[in-house]
């Protein structure tokens, strides 16, 4: 019926299928704007007000948007990894489009990785945009400690990613996907101290944000380097990350639906 | 050997038995129609056909292999489109097909098969923007890229309006022209009857009967009518001496002849050597409606 061109190589299903869902991505204006711009946008922003670009005592003699500019880093990681990600997955799956896909050689499984993929690369845009951006325009320091910063942003992202695959394997619908993750998100920023700044969070929760996802005094640790009262080793919390994320990739994968 | 070949099928979720014993083969080259009303079970069984379930027994042959266990091989080589899959909202339809072109060992050219599908304007189009026509044109590409040998299209015309749905039939014909086996499961009565070659009527998990859509009609009702308005003098029962003739009544100026065999001819041989000008003459059949009702005892809910 029509002439037949050969196939690519098998490799290519997953690279071309991850292009395809970042293109989908770059479509997506509220993803787009509020999971990779916002974040910076806030904390430039917040910055634009003088009195939070004074040095305060409260801060330990930082200015606030200093230890802020983790906070605004977990609020974009968490929009994209655990709202995002699974919102797409449970559409996917309610829409039929992981049924097609099982109709084809081309397992399913593929567009998952490649969605996650595609999220993990945007998360990194957005760190990277964030930490550039807040260097240049605020003069926020870069990560103190470069590569445990980069390793605790890695892991971080992969726990939260686990988490947001879970969501989307429990859900039974998109609508309930929706309300897993928004209320997972709301958790997720608490513990991370989004809604306040750390110092005047109870001790308890500043400890919880040594074992809850993605790690956010691990993140702060490694970025500005107020260390604080020391809790566990950073090692450690690295460790409790990466436990996290295999726990919850692993019931995620024993529970997924495909349809 | 049939390019498909189910035996003894049976498929339950749970307690609800879905299939019960559906057995049929579909040859090369046919438009093999699957129709039952909604929840018959003709869904099941072509997504056990397909190797997208597991079936609790009997055995399930496409092109000679197991669904389930060859089903890499399957796959490249039988095309599905499936009941209410849909595509994401923003992708276009060129990069849909061509994304689903790179799944197969040997794929269509997708440009030409957007020309045939009549899409080819609609290349740059994203999925939410398409009528549910186009979406339906999109769905049958998608089942088409991979140059499969067989076709399955579920409830394809399904929420289409009449003209998508006769330019969908023309695209179905078209596509067995071009050596592709069709299996086309549908609930529509005027569907199977336009195209299948043969069909499995299917009825709460099982197969009722299995023919060409005439020698179902046949089989359900295997008398004929013949109706014609005829002058007042005509005495209508030198018909009933024909042999074909089974019943001959009159009302008004309406006769209506009952029979078997070349019942036409008979009716036409008598009126000609009577010399009477039959107005009006016409031959009823009864349809695949009413053999669907004969045959499961109930009327096709659409």
């Amino acid at each position: 019926m029509t002439t037949g061109t050969e196939r690519r190589a098998p490799v290519s299903a997953l690279l071309r299928i991850a292009v395809t869902e970042a293109r989908l991505l770059t479509r997506e204006p509220v993803a787009i704007s509020v999971g990779i711009l916002l974040p910076t946008v806030l904390l430039l922003g917040l910055g634009a007000l003088p009195t939070l670009r004074e040095p305060s005592p409260e801060f330990g003699g930082l200015r606030f948007v200093d230890t802020w500019a983790p906070m605004a880093l977990i609020l974009g990681m968490g929009i994209l990894c655990v709202q995002h990600l699974p919102s797409v997955l449970a559409a996917y799956r309610e829409r039929g489009v992981l049924r097609r896909m099982s109709t084809t050689p081309v397992h399913p499984g593929m567009l998952l990785t490649a969605q996650i993929a595609v999220v993990f690369a945007a998360a990194a845009v957005s760190a990277a945009l964030l930490v550039l951006s807040s260097w240049l325009v605020l003069d926020v320091e870069p990560p103190s400690q470069p590569l445990l910063f980069t390793a605790a942003f890695a892991v971080g992202t992969v726990s939260l990613i686990a988490l947001g695959v879970l969501v989307a394997a429990l859900a039974p619908s998109t609508g309930a996907a929706n309300g897993l993750s928004m209320t997972l998100y709301m958790l997720v920023l608490f513990l991370g101290g989004v809604f306040l700044p750390r110092h005047v969070l109870p001790d308890f929760l500043v400890r919880m944000g040594e074992f809850s996802p993605p790690g956010a005094q691990l993140l702060l640790e490694s970025w500005s380097g107020s260390v604080g009262d020391a809790g566990l080793p950073q090692l450690v919390q690295l460790a409790i990350m990466a436990g996290v994320a295999v726990v919850a990739a692993s019931l995620a994968a024993r529970t997924f639906r495909w349809e | 050997m049939p390019i498909i070949d189910v035996r003894n099928l049976h498929k339950r979720y749970g307690e609800k038995v879905v299939v019960d014993d559906v057995s049929f083969s579909v040859e090369e080259g046919e438009i093999f129609g699957i129709l039952g009303s909604n929840g018959a079970g003709k869904t099941t069984t072509v997504e056990c056909v397909a190797g997208m379930r597991p079936t609790d027994s009997g055995s399930i042959s496409v092109f000679g292999r197991d669904p389930r266990r060859d089903r890499d091989e399957v796959r490249e080589r039988l095309g599905v489109q499936l009941q209410e899959a849909r595509l994401p909202d923003r992708l276009r339809v060129g990069e849909a097909l061509d994304l689903y072109a790179s799944f197969y060992r040997s794929s269509a050219d997708t440009g030409q098969l957007m020309e045939r599908l009549g899409i080819a304007d609609k290349r740059d189009t994203q999925y939410r923007r398409l009528s549910g026509g186009q979406k339906q044109r999109v769905s049958i590409a998608l089942a088409l890229v991979g140059r499969p040998e067989v076709t399955i299209l579920d409830e394809l015309t399904t929420g289409l309006d009449p003209q998508a749905r006769r330019d969908t039939w023309d695209l179905i014909e078209d596509v067995r022209d071009s050596g592709v086996t069709v299996v086309l499961v549908t609930h529509f009565m005027d569907e199977a009857e336009r195209l299948c070659d043969r069909l499995a009527l299917i009825d709460a998990g099982r197969v009722a009967a299995l023919d060409t859509p005439s020698g179902l009609v046949t089989r359900a009702s295997p008398g004929q009518q013949v109706t014609f308005r005829a002058p007042p003098e005509f005495d209508e029962q030198v018909l009933a001496a024909r042999p074909e003739v089974a019943s001959v009544r009159r009302g008004g100026s309406q006769v209506r002849v009952t029979g078997q065999g070349n019942l036409l001819h008979a009716v036409t041989a008598v009126l000609a050597r009577e010399h009477v000008i039959a107005e009006d003459l016409r031959v009823e059949r009864s349809s695949l409606d009413d053999a669907f009702v004969a045959l499961t005892g109930r009327a096709l809910e659409s």
